[in-house]
């Protein structure tokens, strides 16, 4: 017992290792952040393509349907592997002038982006085809009827799933260090090697907690409120 | 004068479902025309189809003497002209009662703020729902929400209406708020095509009342004639069942 205590609690191990992991943790911070902004627009134009009537569409919505299936098939893992040390290697603009860093929002943002059109799609099939009779009859076009109507409805009913997914992109924002980006979990895994110790990365277990669980309850609080407001609507 | 509206030999199927089988009408301008028939008789069919908001299968629709059904046509220029109020209402549930009624004129006819709340104000005001321009669509009644409802089709100054059954979905005592505006309206000369369960105000609103039945119009005449002498038994036995439910 004292053993794994030692291994994994060592307070003044924990205490000299979380300067350089939290410095690392803002790595993953501000990661989550920029992916979070990217993820959001690069899904929504997915999600759109996906949606789009006519025959003349059709390979857009193919391209669309088949990018979102490859890449939820994908380990994230796998992709940052292949972004972060492939793509420069093509040597082709802009990938061959990216630091590390960007490259790792690349990643995330194909992975994420994929999960997140799908959350998109459902919400905006969740909004009653009525609407857009209603605003199409209005004289609106299907673009404008998107745009005013739909998406702004179906936004507001997925905001918990998208949280629930942004839980998972901050967690797998620990992912890129293995490109290389300093970020916690690479900092933390330094620290341990020099010391043959776990308990730099109880101090990253830590940070990550304490971003992650509130997010899921403010996610849940939500979902509880939509749930309240459903049935009160009737 | 030729008809502002003038349908031809429509059709339309759901499927192998023919829901429309060659229907002829004719609306003038200034005129109010109820329709009248079964559940199921294709009667919102017909009304979104003039909307544009069902493609027809064969027939031609026809709005100030031009073609509005096929390719070419301008859909969104005709959905201008011609408002349509649902049974379920359908505001927009994420837009306040002013945004509501001002969003067509702004993004449809591209009129700047100031206009559009200029012309949203009057009919807001002659509904009574001013003064709840700021409220969101599940602050309001049943009652209110379809006034807004015909309001926002209003707003877009459009040359016809179509009504489809636009107080089924209320509750009784709600019912009069909605149709007293109706009547307003045809007193001003709107021209409109009514589909309604309401007899007594079919009788009392239109001009002229059609009975659909399974697809075709079988018989059309005043109201008067209509509900008093059907001259088809099939129109008679419609009205029978219509009375022995009580809502004649
Ligand atoms: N989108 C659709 N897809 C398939 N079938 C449809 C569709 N819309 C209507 N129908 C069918 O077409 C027929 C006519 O429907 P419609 O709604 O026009 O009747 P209605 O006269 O308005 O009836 P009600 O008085 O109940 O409103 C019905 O049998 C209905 O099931
Ligand atoms: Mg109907």
């Amino acid at each position: 017992m004292d053993r794994i205590l030692a291994q994994f609690f060592d307070w003044e191990l924990i205490a000299e290792s979380l300067p350089g992991v939290l410095r690392g943790f803002r790595t993953n911070l501000t990661l989550m952040v920029v992916a979070e902004l990217c993820v959001l627009v690069w899904a929504l134009v997915l999600a759109l393509l996906r949606g789009l009537p006519g025959r003349a569409a059709a390979p857009l919505r193919w391209f669309a349907i088949g990018y979102i299936d490859f890449f939820r098939g994908l380990p994230a893992l796998v992709v940052i592997y292949l972004v972060g040390f492939g793509l420069p290697q093509t040597g082709v603009a802009p990938f061959s002038e990216m630091s590390l860093y960007q490259l790792a929002v690349v990643a995330l943002t194909l992975v994420y982006g994929a999960y997140v059109a799908e959350v998109y799609r459902a919400g905006i099939e969740s909004v009653h085809w009525s609407q857009t009779a209603a605003s199409r009859s209005l004289g609106l076009s299907s673009t404008k009827t998107m745009r005013f109507v739909v998406l702004p409805q179906a936004v507001r009913r997925v905001i918990p799933p998208l949280l629930n997914d942004f839980i998972g992109l901050q967690k797998d924002t620990a992912l890129v260090g293995i490109i290389g980006v300093a970020e916690g979990f690479r900092r933390a895994q330094i620290f341990a090697g020099s010391r043959f110790n776990a308990s730099s990365y109880v101090g990253l277990a830590l940070c990550f907690v304490v971003i992650t669980i509130p997010l899921a309850r403010f996610t849940d609080y939500l979902i509880r409120r939509d749930q309240q407001r459903t049935l009160a609507a009737g | 004068m030729s008809a502002l509206l003038e349908l031809t030999g429509v059709e339309k199927s759901f499927g192998s479902a023919p829901v429309l089988r060659g229907v002829d009408l004719e609306l003038d301008e200034h005129e109010v025309v109820c329709l009248i028939g079964a559940s199921g008789s294709g009667k919102s069919t017909l009304l979104r189809c003039i909307n544009a908001l069902e493609p027809i299968d064969r027939g031609t629709i026809r709005l100030d003497g031009a073609a509005i059904a096929g390719r070419g046509v301008d859909l969104n220029r005709l959905r201008r002209e011609v408002g349509i109020v649902f049974q379920s209402f359908n505001l927009f549930p994420h837009m306040s009662v002013l945004r509501n009624v001002t969003l067509a004129p702004r993004e449809a006819l591209g009129m700047s703020k100031a206009d559009a709340v200029a012309r949203a104000r009057p009919l807001l005001e002659r509904i009574g729902l001013w003064d709840k321009r700021d409220a969101y669509p599940d602050r309001l009644s049943g009652g209110q929400q379809q006034r807004v409802a015909i309001v926002r089709a209003l707003a877009m100054q459009p040359k016809l209406m179509l009504l489809d059954e636009v107080t089924s979905a209320l509750d009784p005592e709600l019912v009069a708020e909605v149709l007293e505006i109706v009547r307003e309206l045809a007193a001003e000369g709107m021209t409109m095509l009514i589909a309604t369960h309401e007899m007594s105000f079919a009788r009392d609103i239109a001009h002229r009342v059609c009975f659909l039945d399974a697809g075709q119009i079988l018989e059309q005449g005043p109201p008067e004639q209509i509900f008093t002498a059907p001259q088809h038994p099939r129109t008679a036995a419609f009205l029978r069942r219509v009375i022995a439910a009580g809502r004649l």
